[in-house]
């Protein structure tokens, strides 16, 4: 077949949206790839990723290709993206790359390889530049059966059955390999409440809730200890922090003697005890 | 716009994927490394189908993304294995076996 030149060809079949939509995408597309290789931390490689697909989804729609350019949108950034950040989650953001190089120069190795590569692959592709003209009109095929849904279904549905099938396959062995190699073996049986309870009754002196901090007491401040209903310092309510830099706030006298009064049914008015009426006292 | 610059901008892209699956220590970032190298291919299968007219460029994409999917799946598990035991996400840290 020979290469026709580039004019006698149908311009139906260049991508829609013109130059000017692929110009944005591909700068937003290598912008983000860059932005993935030189970001310090994993999250803002995994949105620079996100940018890039994003931008592709974009391409593929101008490509005739809106089935793709949706898949594209839900299943890579939506689902596979957000789950490499759950691992991250997982992981700890922190994990960030460490600078030391296990093989000494292997980063400006790698780059002028990069580099290399690219050149190849450039100058390979622009040597034909033109001279392939499009062979078919892709609105055409995506018109053959009602739309580009309808001609992929057709196509994945009898050239590439088998294929699909052999899919179906693979998406369980993965949902079966992801759940076995996460799957943590439990050593020792499962801790029951009822059991956490019988050996908290074992252990502690006090089992039940501390008093609050400031109950009864004039201040609800963390530094003031409670005050149990008859009037003594319950010193276990305050935080073992506060009581190790010796913070702890001092009772004052009379609150104590204002809480026995109250716990003992009278009122405390201006430091009178006050007999509470019936009543009052509901 | 004729596809050449469609397969270009694929090149680019697959190239910094592989750059960065070559320079990056951490796991993760190694990881969408690839991920970014299979959109490029996929990126020139849709523009090769825009080329030929026909949709089987498109199908072929379709199945990479499916791949793409189960295989980060296994692969973000093996991560999560290997931090679970090394407490790192650093491919430098697995080097038992070399010794």
């Amino acid at each position: 077949m020979t290469p026709t030149p580039i004019s006698a060809a149908p311009e139906a079949a260049v991508a829609m949206g013109g130059p000017f939509l692929f110009w944005v995408c591909a700068i937003i597309a290598v912008a983000g790839a860059v932005g993935m290789l030189v970001s310090r931390k994993a999250v803002h490689s995994a949105l620079f990723v996100v940018m890039t697909m994003i931008s592709i989804a974009v391409l593929y729609i101008s490509l005739n290709a809106p089935f793709l350019g949706m898949v594209q949108v839900i299943v890579y950034t939506g689902a596979i993206m957000m789950l490499f950040v759950f691992v991250m989650m997982i992981v700890g953001v922190d994990a960030s790359d460490s600078l030391v190089e296990t093989l000494k120069g292997q980063r400006w190795l790698a780059l002028g390889t990069a580099f290399a590569f690219a050149a190849l692959l450039i100058i390979a592709i622009s040597n034909g530049f033109g001279s392939i003209a499009p062979t078919g009109s892709i609105e055409a095929a995506n018109a053959q059966y009602g739309g580009n849904v309808q001609g992929l279904a057709h196509l994945i549905f009898t050239r590439y059955v088998v294929a699909f099938e052999v899919t179906s396959a693979l998406l369980i062995v993965a949902a079966l390999g992801a759940m076995m190699l996460t799957f943590r073996e439990r050593f020792a049986p499962k801790v029951s409440q009822e059991e956490m309870s019988i050996e908290r009754f074992k252990r502690d002196k006090h089992p039940g809730n501390l008093p609050g901090a400031g109950t009864y007491a004039r201040h609800n401040a963390v530094d003031t200890p409670a005050l149990l209903p008859d009037g003594s310092v319950a010193h276990e309510s305050v935080p073992n922090a506060l009581i190790d830099r010796g913070s702890e706030r001092a009772v004052n006298r009379a609150d104590v003697d204002e809480v026995r009064t109250i716990s003992e049914g009278f009122d405390y008015v201006d430091g009178d005890s006050v007999q509470l009426d019936e009543e009052e006292g509901q | 716009m004729t596809p050449e610059y469609y397969i270009i901008l694929s090149a680019i892209l697959f190239t910094l994927g592989a750059l960065g699956f070559l320079v990056r220590r951490n796991a993760i970032i190694v990881f969408m490394c690839v991920e970014l190298m299979l959109n490029a291919s996929n990126l020139a299968f849709v523009g090769f189908a825009n080329q030929w007219g026909n949709l089987d460029g498109q199908t072929i994409a379709f199945y990479v993304m499916v791949v793409a999917a189960a295989e980060v799946v296994v692969g973000l598990a093996i991560i999560l294995m290997i931090y679970r035991t090394r407490r790192s996400a650093s491919v430098d840290e697995p080097n038992l076996l070399k010794f």
